[in-house]
């Protein structure tokens, strides 16, 4: 009974930490400019990619180089939806684009994951780039380097429109809204997921295949499931990402990206589960204003990435939360 | 039959090349146990770095001859790069794999754009050099007498190589350090010293490679990746850390490709993928591979 | 009744013949010792049978099935389970985790995507049951690489109960231990073994332990079967003590 409570209290406190952080986040819209809610919307998106990237190399130890081939995916089946079929639904974008980056995982994961670490990461490299070398050849449908536009989606079944008087300044806020609710389903499903005898059995694959294999676990099914699981995030943020921007170009599924989703996951921490999220709030308004001040954004990035792996590879999350056990450990001395 | 003939040639250059890139790789990896994710990078340093100083060269008027010397003068500058970057990773190499990947990674990203900050986004040639050889005529077809000379250098360089790892006193000690890297310092080896050996060398492998193939094809922004690609499919096919692996998988990659950019140039790139799968399939450490 | 039967088991590394034609028979319900100086081929034999190495030649046969090339996830399945000579732990993982995971896999409840592993009343009871068999109970919380050897053995040996095998193998379950510590360790497995009428083999190079717990013994020598008995027909043979003591063997 004891031993149940003690157990309990650790969670009570998540789940009221994760509460504040979500009504200040619904309060934010009303306090900062339109264009900081716009720059928050694509935070969250970000957030939800590295969330996804993270199943797969914080909890089941895989490195993927190549995740920009599902954000490209989730981005791209939007902007075919609208073009040849006439869909502005945001819920059909996600309904039919969901299933699309899942197949797309499904695919190859299959291919990637009978491979060891090395090879599987230059094979997920290998399969974005054939994807983006596909997406440039077949310009006639693809639009090309130009890329695809997509307008304002409708949002709630049609019921929200975004035209007219004040389009643009409704949207974002609306847009923002929607997104952060989608976020906040996509942390709940993750947290799930993580905590689930599935989890477990993922992090013990991660620390020791052997002995997982001498668990009678199927590794290379668990290991599929997880890069299914992961591609469909980040092809979710792909498919939330395209209506904001307005436009979607190669560039989206081109090896820089896959290093900028690498990066936010390094950057927030990957050993723990509020690192992607925060890792990719924070990249994206550093990287805002990182490309305003030099064109040779991505040294900088290279840059950084390196003295992160040296410095702080748990991130800053990681980083944060030993300086807090340390600090407890001062005060208590065991 | 002629252009069979040429087709042959082709592939025999084209793998060269690419057995030069996967050498460096094998070999990096077979004494230090590195994955290097910049190695194709490097490959495309040399490529803008010859290509670089063959133009400056022909500005200053020097008779295009002698721009032939330019070519291990580029991958001598990929070797000083290497030797420079090597401090850089010491701290990894008996850090977990990820790591190492990840800050490989970010070396790739940096030196992508210090390319393009040097040298602009624009595409550098070095014709001149391979102007400077005439074609050989043969049954009624023109073949540029520079290919086969880089055909020259890909099979000196695999002897070459063979013999530095296997009749050198320096190669005894690449091969111990890479099979016991705490005995050989044991038994008075400069480990480090042989690291950075074994790392400048395969640099120099990487930077020849870029070195040789610009004279027939442009530098452009991105061909360090579709390298660093190619070179993981020689080593998956041959084996990682094994000579005669990157030789065999350097060959049977090059034919592929041109084979299927002759039939089918939408899909080469999957035919590719196709065989590296099988064989993996069949035989997970690659045909010689000993990883 | 026989619960495990090799064929002319064969596994060769090289010139050295690991495993030279065994035929290897575990009845049901023995605590059985595999004994033999290093590289007699005792964890070969074990790896054979675990299928972490494959046979050149033979079959092995376990409760009417042919395993002699089925992938691991089967054997396990089948009810082969062992621990390992080397620690072999989830070590980011808690001491509870590490056991729980076996039930959950055993109970092929790993699938469960959408539930929290925790909450899962059934497993908790069971893996704090056998954590507390295993005298580890207290430590629940700890993360495996925090355990003190001795534990970490233990709990080596736990992970593999908990899947409730029929056949346990346990491949050195006190070596790099204290004298102390290695009764401590065997008395608790052995008690542990017994009760839940598990059949065991133990490797094992300490004849104190080896003669104190086992049932029957069986050694090892160059890859083949040398004695096969209770211990007091083993101790009696003199071959095995020319073995220990280092001098030439009977003709």
């Amino acid at each position: 009974m004891l031993a149940d409570v003690s157990r309990a209290q650790p969670k009570l406190l998540l789940f009221a930490a994760a509460a504040v952080v979500l009504i200040l986040l619904a309060l934010l819209p009303s306090y900062i400019s339109l264009y900081q809610t716009q720059l928050l919307t694509y935070g969250l998106i970000a957030a939800i990619a590295a969330l996804g990237f993270n199943l797969l190399l914080g909890y089941t130890g895989l490195l993927s180089f190549g995740h920009s081939a599902f954000f490209g995916i989730g981005a791209y089946s939007v902007a075919f939806l609208l073009r040849d079929a006439g869909i502005r639904s945001m819920e059909l974008y996600i309904l039919i684009g969901l299933p699309v980056a899942a197949l797309t995982s499904a695919l190859f994961g299959y291919i990637c994951v009978r491979h060891t670490r090395i090879f599987f990461g230059i094979l997920t490299l290998a399969l974005s780039q054939v994807l983006w070398t596909l997406t440039y050849k077949f310009f006639w449908v693809t639009g090309g380097s130009d890329g695809l536009r997509v307008g304002r989606p409708t949002l709630l079944a049609g019921m929200l429109t975004f035209t007219g008087r004040d389009a643009f300044q409704r949207f974002i806020n609306g847009y923002y809204y929607y997104v952060l609710a989608v976020f906040a389903i996509c942390v709940v499903i993750m947290w799930v997921i993580v905590h689930s005898p599935f989890g477990k059995a993922l992090q013990a694959i991660r620390d020791n295949e052997t002995r997982a294999a001498f668990l009678g676990l199927r590794i290379r099914r668990f290991r599929w499931v997880a890069f299914l699981i992961s591609g469909t995030f980040t092809g979710l943020a792909g498919i939330l990402w395209v209506p904001l921007n307005g436009l979607t170009t190669p560039e989206v599924l081109y090896w820089p990206f896959s290093g900028e989703i690498v990066f936010m996951t390094l950057l927030g921490g990957f050993r723990n589960f509020t690192g992607p999220i925060v890792g990719g709030i924070l990249f994206t308004y550093l990287k805002t204003y990182a490309v305003a001040a030099t064109e040779y954004w991505q040294l900088l990035l290279g840059v950084v990435l390196v003295l992160l792996v040296m410095l702080l590879p748990t991130g800053i999350v990681g980083a944060i939360s030993a300086t807090a056990a340390k600090l407890r450990w001062k005060e208590k001395p065991a | 039959m002629s252009i069979l003939i040429i087709q042959i040639l082709n592939s025999l250059f084209y793998a060269s090349v690419l057995f030069l890139i996967a050498a460096g790789l094998s070999l990096i990896f077979g004494v230090m146990r590195i994955v290097n994710m910049a190695h194709g990078t490097f490959y495309a340093v040399g490529a803008f770095v010859t290509a670089w100083l063959v133009g400056r060269a022909i500005a200053l008027g020097v008779p295009a001859a002698w721009t032939f010397l330019l070519i291990p003068v580029g991958a001598g500058a990929v070797a000083l790069l290497g030797v420079a970057i090597e401090p850089l990773l010491r701290p990894f190499y008996r850090r977990a794999e990820e790591y190492q990947l990840l800050v490989t990674f970010g070396l790739l990203l940096i030196l992508e754009d210090v390319i393009r900050l040097l040298w602009g986004g624009l595409p550098l040639s070095a014709d001149p050099v391979m102007d400077v050889l005439p074609s050989i005529r043969f049954g009624g077809l023109i073949y540029p007498g520079y290919n086969l000379v880089v055909i020259a250098i890909g099979v000196a360089a695999a002897i070459g190589l063979w013999a530095v790892i296997y009749r050198t006193k320096f190669g005894v000690m690449l091969r111990a350090t890479s099979q016991d890297r705490r005995m050989a310092s044991a038994l008075g080896l400069n480990v480090g010293l042989v690291y950075v050996s074994a790392f400048a060398i395969g640099c120099f492998m990487a930077g020849l490679g870029g070195a040789i193939i610009v004279p027939t094809q442009t530098a452009v922004l991105g061909m360090g990746i579709d390298a660093l690609i190619l070179a993981f499919v020689v080593v998956v096919i041959g084996g990682l850390g094994s000579l005669q692996g990157a030789l065999v998988g350097a060959l049977i990659v090059s034919f592929v490709r041109t084979a299927g950019i002759q039939f089918f140039p939408e899909i080469e790139l999957a035919v590719l993928y196709l065989i590296a799968a099988v064989v993996l399939l069949v035989k997970p450490t690659g045909l010689f591979g000993t990883a | 009744m026989i619960l495990l039967e090799t064929v002319d088991l064969s596994k060769q590394f090289g010139d050295v013949h690991a495993c030279d034609h065994v035929n290897f028979t575990v009845n049901k319900g023995e605590f059985l010792s595999l004994v033999g100086s290093n590289g007699a081929g005792k964890t070969s034999l074990v790896n054979l049978i675990s299928g972490h190495l494959k046979p050149d030649s033979g079959r092995i046969l376990f409760e009417d099935k042919d395993l002699t090339f089925a992938p691991v996830y089967e054997r396990i399945r089948a009810g082969i389970a062992r621990s390992f000579q080397i620690v072999n732990l989830f070590d980011a993982l808690s001491v509870f985790d590490n056991v729980a995971l076996s039930i959950f896999s055993r109970e092929r409840k790993v699938v469960k995507i959408a539930a929290l592993a925790d909450r899962d009343q059934d497993v908790r009871r069971e893996a704090l049951d056998v954590l507390s068999q295993f005298g580890l109970a207290e430590k629940s919380a700890v993360f495996a690489g925090g355990l003190a050897q001795g534990e970490r053995k233990l709990l080596d040996v736990a992970v593999a109960y908990a899947l409730r095998p029929k056949l346990l193998f346990l491949d050195e379950p006190t070596s790099g231990v204290s004298t102390r510590d290695k009764t401590q360790i065997m008395d608790t497995v052995s008690s542990v073994v017994r009760a839940g009428a598990v059949t065991a083999v133990v490797i094992e190079h300490d004849m104190d332990v080896v003669f104190r717990y086992s049932d029957r013994i069986v050694m090892m020598h160059e890859g083949r079967f040398l004695a096969d008995g209770t211990p007091e027909a083993i101790k009696a043979n003199k071959d095995v003590a020319n073995i220990l003591l280092g001098a030439p063997l009977s003709a």
